[in-house]
């Protein structure tokens, strides 16, 4: 995509019908980092990469949990994420108000996408470049959806946003087939696969990613570090899939949480 | 409450109806209604009497209704703030379907969607005057509520408003149980009816009973239930005081 006479505004058309700042909201969106989605009939996971800009700084928070049985991870800007998952949570909380009934997720997508078409016009206004991965129970089951900085809305079994999500989405594809009647924790496990795949050959510790599960029996939560490192321990040492070549091959982590150390091995990263 | 009467032109033609307008009193009312939770489903009756003040003025008042799919309403109280509800009603239901994603407002959702408009009202001084009754069926689940002008709300077995409270209810608590037949408790709501036929002044005999089950709703037609008024102490009533009526 290069600079060119119609990019300018928002409102205005290409020649050939496309409207190029909402795709460029959408290039924000694949430059984030990543955020992955898995479903099963009873369960949704949801998994992102959380790097820190320097060791000095806390990583950014991208999975937000909306109402106990709704979460989003987000891809993007995180400012604009944060927002919208506030006005997610308020909607939430409405509706809870009025109707003792926790409000379905189809319903409140519908919402947020028509939220993201406002923005796409209106002279005054910019798309929201931020992508959300919305997962939530209600009464129809588990489901998880995209919504696209454009306000479109699609569902999904599986899918992966922001950069090096090629990656993890080849790996889903793959799988997906058997995620319906997957158990929670395989599915869980299925997430942590995909994740890794993204840090392309980094290695995969609790330090690094954030891992969140909503389920039948089971409120939105985001799992702590020690369970999430717990997991990643147990798939490793059972070596299911052969770990991509590590040049300091990491001594194991015998002493449980890994230490964030100067990460001099690590393979060139997106800022 | 009239918005145009309030802009500032209008203050002063105003003069003495300075005050806000709000509901003081009801004029037209319904009376009892009852509603059981029985084996299949939740039955409602309530009879079709409107009165004005102490005149059995109207007779032929529907004081039973479906809401969407899964649920039934039983109002008491001002019929015309009744028929407010239920054009509100059936805009929710409406704005639901048009979602056409195959969710549903359940009888949960509209007791509390109710709960929420009488307190709001309640909170402005200006009340809807109806006692409801909510239920209705979703998912094998039975739901039986009521909400009050004021917005006192609660779910129940088996729920009654006005003097049903005080004649069938104590009637009820005796004799429901949770495995009731449709006949069983067609068979109580009458004979719960019938005593607010003798005692309440405002009811009329010419009653409806609302069925709702994981199949449908279902209003009977109206009719009348038989009442015996041969007690011997009702012969001769002047005997003992000549000249009386």
């Amino acid at each position: 995509m290069f600079r060119n006479q119609y990019d300018t505004d928002v409102t205005t058309w290409s020649p050939a019908g496309r409207l190029f700042q909402v795709e460029y909201a959408m290039e924000a969106v694949k430059q984030g980092s990543a955020a992955i989605g898995l479903r099963s009939k009873t369960h949704v996971v949801l998994a992102c990469v959380n790097k820190s800009t320097s060791e000095l700084s806390s990583h950014q928070k991208k999975i937000f949990k909306v109402d106990d049985h709704i979460g989003v991870s987000i891809a993007g800007l995180t400012a604009d994420g944060r927002v919208l998952s506030r006005y997610m949570r308020n909607e939430c909380i409405n509706y809870s108000y009025t109707y003792e009934s926790p409000l379905p997720v189809g319903r409140l997508v519908v919402q947020l996408a028509d939220k993201a078409q406002v923005c796409t016009q209106r002279s005054w206004k910019r798309p929201y470049g931020v992508g959300l991965l919305v997962g939530g129970l209600d009464e129809s089951g588990a489901h998880l959806y995209y919504n696209c900085p454009s306000g479109n809305y699609f569902e999904y079994q599986a899918f992966a946003i922001g950069s090096r999500s090629q990656a993890a989405k080849t790996y889903l594809e793959r799988k997906f087939e058997t995620f319906t009647d997957s158990s929670r924790d395989n599915l869980v496990k299925d997430a942590l696969f995909a994740l890794r795949e993204t840090l392309q050959g980094e290695k995969l510790t609790s330090s690094v990613c954030t891992i969140a599960v909503v389920g039948v029996g089971e409120a939105f939560h985001i799992l702590d570090q020690e369970t999430v490192q717990g997991l990643i321990n147990e798939f490793e040492i059972v070596g299911e899939e052969p770990t991509p070549a590590d040049e300091t091959a990491a001594p194991d982590q015998g002493s449980g949480a890994a230490a964030p150390g100067p990460s001099e091995d690590v393979a060139p990263m997106d800022i | 409450m009239n918005v145009s009467d309030s802009t500032p032109a209008m203050n002063n033609l105003m003069g003495s109806e300075a005050d806000s307008q709000r509901t003081l009193y009801p004029y037209v009312t319904g009376t009892s209604v009852v509603g059981i939770k029985y084996k299949d489903g939740i039955l409602l009756a309530a009879d079709m009497g409107g009165s004005y003040g102490s005149t059995l003025r109207y007779k032929t008042v529907e004081r039973l209704k479906s809401v969407g799919k899964h649920s039934i309403i039983g109002a008491s109280g001002e019929i015309s703030d009744f028929q407010e509800i239920m054009r509100n009603l059936d805009d929710l239901i409406l704005y639901d379907n048009m979602w056409d994603d195959g969710n549903s407002f359940g009888p949960k959702e509209v007791h509390n969607y109710l709960t929420r408009m009488m307190y709001n009202r309640r909170n402005k001084f200006n009340p809807l005057w109806n006692s409801l009754v909510l239920g209705g069926v979703k998912n094998g689940q039975k739901y039986l509520g009521t909400v009050s002008m004021i917005g006192v709300h609660y779910e129940d077995n088996h729920v009654a408003t006005g003097f049903g409270n005080h004649l069938a209810r104590p009637l009820l608590r005796d004799e429901w149980h949770e495995n009731l037949t449709f006949e069983e408790g067609v068979k109580l709501l009458e004979k719960c009816m019938r005593v607010l036929l003798y005692r309440d002044r405002s009811a009329v005999n010419k009653l409806q009973i609302a069925k709702i089950t994981e199949e449908g709703v279902t209003i009977s037609q109206p009719y009348a239930l038989k009442t015996f008024w041969g007690f011997s102490a009702f012969q001769n009533p002047t005997a003992g005081a000549e000249g009386s009526w």
